[in-house]
């Protein structure tokens, strides 16, 4: 190992942070970049799905909170991609590679939001199983991401709540309501738990990034955990678990699960799923669109300097 | 407070929540559509203050009817037929120059409204707009500087951002009419005499626009109808997107 190589392991091992101008091996770098940039990405699609029913929310109550959410969520990715750019990519370049293709985003997103409950189950489920996810991020390695994650959390923490308050609505309403909430965990747990990743014998980048400390605890060892949680919640709603092998195991002091549809896992974060290409497509449109409004600013801009450098002369 | 003034007031308090749901609701339809995150933000940031000012007044216009109506029963369970908003909020949400114009036009509007309806001997109505002017400022700040840069940008925003001025303009007269209800308020100092505010508009819209390299029409096409109820196409579909979900399922909590 190099002087720069030890001092970098030395600091992993004694949790202290890594910062921007921190000498880091290329691969950390790169490996943060397609995660942080992979988390904002999530974010910034994750607006469109629940976007979908902000102009059908059914009272103003829940409008003006689901309002609140996706822009939260919009914040998110403005945070995260500015902690992805302190490793020396730029949001343009990022929000390149999503458009392409070569970045990927959580695929939670591809599923179609069809119900009010589809609604209330993602702030329930899926920011529940993100911040499961995140609340371990918080000792990630690299600083400027981990002081994103302990911002975000908190903000995430109050989505969950409000998601599980809306399903709590649905589940001790009219039968057409619970049905509703019935149909929309149906759907959701289960893309909900293939959020967490590939089980860690087939996780890419999990072992190195696991020794850095980018990631602290395993695809697993996280999906366990939201599991866990999660039965409870659905008892207090009074649903039925999607899962009928749910069993709590003594021994382990977990509970045990059906395991995942790892194809349809596969399928769907290789392009395949329900929404894939509309999300992307979506994002393109909306980026295109705006090429106008952002070729003005810098028009504008450019006047402005120009007349300042007039006056100054 | 008189029976006659009682029913103006809901009246009142009703169109300006009209107004303030369907103005909110079409800022939110840029959510995710944006030129770029931060405008996404901006934009939920408008709308949620729209939203909720159409909460304040659909709260009081319920406590003032009193018939076991709430909010959501204003919003969701009323007809275009029924609406009273000003035809300029129901406008489609267009391109962003559109959006930002008609934006300009509402924020200058409620710049001399809001300190108006300020003075009002109805506490609430009042309050109300303590809370709005604040707003208001911040609204106006944003709308402004994205006419001036549309305006004054390229070829392409500046004909955008003409062609949207062009095409608002005619929606602008009714929002400075009075009819027997808004006159019997303002007598009473209650309401705002809209009419009232129309040449400080004039003056500020046109200031603006001028800066912005626009032109400021002088057709004297207009149109007008939202306080009767007698709206354009586009309300009727907004309203169904709305309130389908919530009349689905009659009497429902959410």
């Amino acid at each position: 190992m190099t002087p720069e190589e030890q001092n970098f392991m030395r600091k992993i091992e004694a949790e202290e942070k890594i910062e921007p101008k921190d000498w880091m091996p290329e691969q950390y770098r790169k490996n943060l970049i397609r995660q942080i940039s992979q988390h904002a990405h999530s974010e910034v699609i994750g607006m469109q799905p629940e976007g979908n029913y902000i102009t059908r929310a059914p009272s103003l109550r829940r409008k003006a909170v689901l309002i609140s959410k996706v822009q939260d969520e919009a914040g998110h990715g403005l945070y995260l991609y500015s902690a992805a750019e302190t490793l020396g990519i730029s949001r343009s370049e990022m929000i390149e590679q999503l458009q392409s293709g070569k970045a990927k985003y959580s695929s939670i997103f591809n599923y179609p939001v069809l119900t009010w409950a589809d609604v209330a189950a993602i702030g329930w489920l899926v920011d529940g199983a993100a911040i499961v996810n995140q609340v371990s991020l918080q000792r990630t390695s690299y600083g400027p991401y981990s002081r994103g994650m302990i911002r975000i959390c908190k903000e995430e923490s109050f989505h969950q709540r409000q998601g599980y308050e809306a399903m709590l609505s649905l589940a001790k309403g009219s039968p057409e309501q619970k049905a509703m909430a019935q149909d929309a965990l149906n759907r959701f747990y289960w893309p909900a738990l293939m959020m967490f990743g590939p089980h860690d014998s087939e996780s890419a980048h999990s072992q190195k990034s696991m020794e850095w400390k980018i990631k602290r605890e395993t695809n697993d060892d996280l999906r366990q955990k939201f599991v866990d949680q999660t039965v409870k919640q659905i008892e207090v709603l009074g649903l039925d678990h999607p899962d009928k092998a749910i069993k709590w195991n003594e021994e382990r002091g977990h509970y045990d699960s059906s395991d995942l549809n790892w194809d349809e896992f596969w399928s769907v974060i290789n392009g395949n799923g329900h929404c894939n290409r509309q999300r992307v497509e979506h994002h393109i449109a909306a980026h295109d669109e705006g090429e106008w409004v952002r070729d003005a600013i810098t028009a504008y801009n450019e006047k402005k300097r120009a007349k300042k450098a007039q006056q100054a002369a | 407070m008189s029976e006659a003034i009682k029913a103006a007031t809901l009246e009142y308090a009703t169109r300006l929540g009209d107004d303030s749901v369907v103005l909110g609701h079409r800022i939110s339809e840029w959510i995710s559509y944006g030129p770029f995150l931060e405008e996404d933000i901006a934009y939920g940031n408008v709308s949620l203050d729209y939203i909720g000012r159409a909460r304040m007044f659909y709260t009081y216009a319920a406590e003032l009817a009193n018939d076991g109506r709430d909010e959501d029963d204003f919003a969701y369970m009323r007809n275009d037929r029924e609406y009273r908003n000003l035809l300029l909020m129901e406008m489609p949400k267009g391109d962003f120059a559109y959006s930002q114009v008609r934006q300009l036009f509402a924020d200058v509007y409620y710049t001399y409204l809001l300190p108006e309806l300020l003075k009002s001997k109805d506490e609430t109505l009042s309050a109300i707009a303590a809370k709005a002017i604040k707003e208001t400022k911040y609204h106006l700040r944003r709308s402004r500087d994205w006419v001036l840069r549309l305006g004054d940008g390229t070829e392409e925003s500046h004909k955008r951002t003409q062609k949207a001025v062009d095409a608002l303009w005619g929606y602008t007269h009714e929002l400075f009419d009075m009819d027997e209800t808004e006159q019997l308020l303002a007598d009473e100092g209650i309401g705002v005499d809209v009419s009232k505010l129309h040449d400080a508009w004039l003056a500020k819209v046109t200031e603006i626009l001028t800066e912005a390299t626009l032109t400021v029409p002088t057709e004297e096409w207009a149109v007008r109808g939202g306080r009767t109820g007698y709206h354009t196409e586009n309300l009727g579909h907004m309203l169904t997107e709305m309130q389908i979900v919530h009349r689905s399922h009659p009497g429902c909590k959410w």
